[in-house]
């Protein structure tokens, strides 16, 4: 089961450190932080259950308005 | 049977096959497309006493550059239609990879670790000397009758079989089947004469597919490279195939030029770029190409069966292409053989589609999971792409995640209508609906492979069977259905015997007295403990679809 209730004992220190990682960068460098993060955040969870219902829940509410390149074909 | 490296099968020309008079017999069997699927498909029966006709359009056999890659469970389906050898002969053997990431190998994988394989995890080897090999088996079958420069121009589904119009140089005639397998490829003139389509989805991608012939000390291996400095940006890939031609296949993107990417004076620099300055190489070859994943919904229209690229697409990453049409191929042949002959009911013939949508499903998804691994379909989706392939340099975890294709494995039919579900406890991959793992064995002081024992027909392989249990299989009969008993086990007569040096036992995870029960296309039906005559009954009924409610 996805955590939902605090688990992080020192919520600023947390959240400070988020921050400061993305120090300086430009959006397209924190884009490469954060995807670098996410792997790693997700292998140290190593559950598929659980990141499948993070993922779900970081989704929630948002309207698809991009388009991905790929065709839809019929032969 | 001449098959002979020798021979030039890119440019052999099949002489065209005069129109037959009027024909009035109805054929058990037509096959509409003489590729490696086509052939596969008229080979089995043939072989297996099926009257069979094989019409193509053309009057060569593979043109250009297409499928190298071919994997070892379809070499031990060769290796079952008497061409296998000829083929791993001419081909080079390969079983590792590596993956690189700009200057650095970041990954190597070994598809085959383990000895005791007839045959290796893949050979490369040029889709015409394929389909030369097959053609060369064809040829030497009574019951294959192949017809070269016939097109097939109209299908009509008629009560029980189907009516073709066949189009040749010297005019028309109609052939009519009971029934038809439509082997004719991905633009599949029968899919759309019935009004059938497949649907998936196109990568905005382009590829050049460039063959050359030169003198390199590269192993035969696997070699991908991500952004190679070579190739900045882009994927390649690089194979040894067989006369010393090499395959070279460069990631493009979506805003290049095919016309032009082609031209030699483009895709030289491209080479030169990869092999050095000094390299001395010959182009052999040039294409460019946009990959798609797609199905028909149903391989299936009453009498009419859709086999290979006419069914499924497939990007190359994975070699699933050709490998899943021989699967489907030799699935469909063995059912349609029971069914004429009045050995098992029609609804034999639905369990093709449900085994090989199936399959089909394994091969896109797999294949797609690789597609967008190298062609990344947003700019998120090339971050992710990109953060794995930097991880992966100093993290474990990431080098599984990286994705230069998962190479071509037969499916496990695990919930088939057909297998027998386990009682018995077994350890192991071989659970019912899997390929058979082949082992080596000896037969009368020769080496041998179980796999070649077994055979075209159900096979039981007993292990060590107790001397009741050897009594109970001499004393039982698989009625009209042909049953080959193989005892793992001394010599005893009245049966097949093979001995085996323990690595059997261990694929098999077998005892005394476990016994296999294997269908004709060597997946596994059944299996137990112990030999139990009325259970291997039910158990082989079952497997030729008499437990199907239509
Ligand atoms: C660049 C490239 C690389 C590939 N690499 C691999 C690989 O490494 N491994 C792999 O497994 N697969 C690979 N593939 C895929 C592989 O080539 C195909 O899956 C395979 O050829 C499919 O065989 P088929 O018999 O279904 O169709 P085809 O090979 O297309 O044969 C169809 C036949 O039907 C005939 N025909 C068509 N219409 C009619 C008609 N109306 N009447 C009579 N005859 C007709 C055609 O002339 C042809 O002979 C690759 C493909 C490409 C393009």
């Amino acid at each position: 089961m996805l955590k939902l209730d605090p688990n992080i004992p020192e919520p600023d220190d947390f959240y400070e450190a988020l921050i400061k990682a993305h120090r300086g960068l430009s959006a397209e460098q924190s884009g490469r932080v954060n995807a670098k993060l996410i792997l790693l955040l997700a292998n140290q969870i190593g559950d598929l259950d659980i990141l499948r219902e993070a993922l779900a829940k970081a989704r929630e509410g948002v309207e698809p308005a991009g388009q991905d390149a790929t065709l839809e074909i019929v032969a | 049977m001449v098959m002979a490296a020798s021979i030039d099968y890119e440019a052999l020309r099949l002489p065209a096959t005069p129109r037959p008079d009027a024909e009035t017999q109805r054929h058990p069997v037509v096959i509409a497309g003489a590729g490696p699927i086509g052939l596969a498909a008229a080979i089995d029966l043939a072989q297996n006493g099926v009257d069979v006709v094989l019409v193509d359009d053309d009057d060569r056999l593979s043109t250009g550059s297409r499928a190298i890659c071919f994997a070892k469970r379809t070499l031990e389906i060769f290796d079952r239609l008497g061409c296998g050898e000829a083929m791993v002969r001419q081909g080079v053997g390969w079983s590792k990879g590596r993956v690189f990431h700009r200057d650095g190998q970041i990954y190597e994988f070994d598809l085959l670790p383990e000895q005791g394989h007839r045959r290796p995890a893949f050979i490369n080897l040029q889709q015409y000397y394929v389909e030369g090999f097959l053609y060369e088996r064809a040829k030497a079958l009574p019951r294959l009758d192949m017809r070269w420069r016939h097109r097939v121009a109209g299908v009509k589904i008629e009560g029980e079989g189907v009516t073709l119009d066949i189009e040749t140089p010297e005019g028309g005639y109609a052939l009519k089947a009971r029934y038809l397998v439509a082997a004719d490829g991905s633009r599949s003139f029968v899919r759309k004469a019935l009004g059938l389509e497949s649907h998936g989805q196109t990568f905005r991608d382009r590829f050049l597919i460039a063959d050359v012939r030169m003198e390199a000390d590269f192993p035969a291996e696997r070699w991908f490279w991500f952004d190679a400095p070579f190739h900045p940006g882009q994927s390649t890939l690089l194979h040894r195939q067989a006369d010393n031609v090499w395959r070279i296949d460069f990631q493009l993107g979506w805003d290049a030029d095919p016309q032009v990417e082609r031209q030699p004076e483009r895709v030289l620099p491209r080479v030169r770029a990869l092999l050095g300055k000094e390299a001395k190489f010959e182009l052999v070859w040039a294409s460019v190409y946009t990959f798609s994943c797609l199905r028909m919904e149903s391989f299936r229209c009453g009498p009419v069966f859709f086999a290979g690229d006419s069914a499924h697409g497939v990007s190359p990453f994975g070699a699933r292409g050709a490998n899943s049409g021989v699967q489907d191929a030799e699935n469909l042949a063995w059912k349609l053989r029971f069914v004429l002959r009045g050995q098992a009911p029609e609804a034999l013939l639905d369990t093709y589609g449900v085994e090989r949508e199936f399959a089909a499903d394994e091969n896109i998804k797999n294949s797609t999971r690789s597609t967008d691994f190298i062609t990344p379909k947003s700019e998120i989706s090339r971050q992710f792409r990109d953060a794995t392939l930097e991880l992966a340099r100093d993290c474990g975890f990431a080098r599984q995640l990286v994705n230069s294709g998962r190479l071509s494995k037969p499916s496990v039919y695990a919930s088939s209508p057909l297998n027998t579900p386990d009682e018995d406890a077994f350890a192991g991959a071989l659970i019912p609906g899997a390929p058979c793992a082949d082992a080596p064995i000896s037969r009368d002081g020769r080496d041998d492979w179980l796999l070649s024992v077994s055979g075209d027909d159900f096979a039981l392989l007993a292990f060590s069977p107790s001397p009741s249990q050897i009594e109970a299989l001499r004393a039982f009969s698989s009625g009209e259905i042909a049953l080959k008993i193989v005892l793992i086990a001394p010599k005893t007569a009245g049966f097949v015997c093979v001995a085996d040096d323990g690595l059997a036992a261990a694929r098999f995870d077998a005892r005394p007295g476990t016994t296999y029960l294997l269908r004709p296309d060597q997946h596994v039906a059944a299996r137990w403990r112990r030999f139990d005559a009325a259970k291997v009954d039910a158990a082989l009924r079952r497997a030729v679809g008499e437990a199907i409610r239509c």
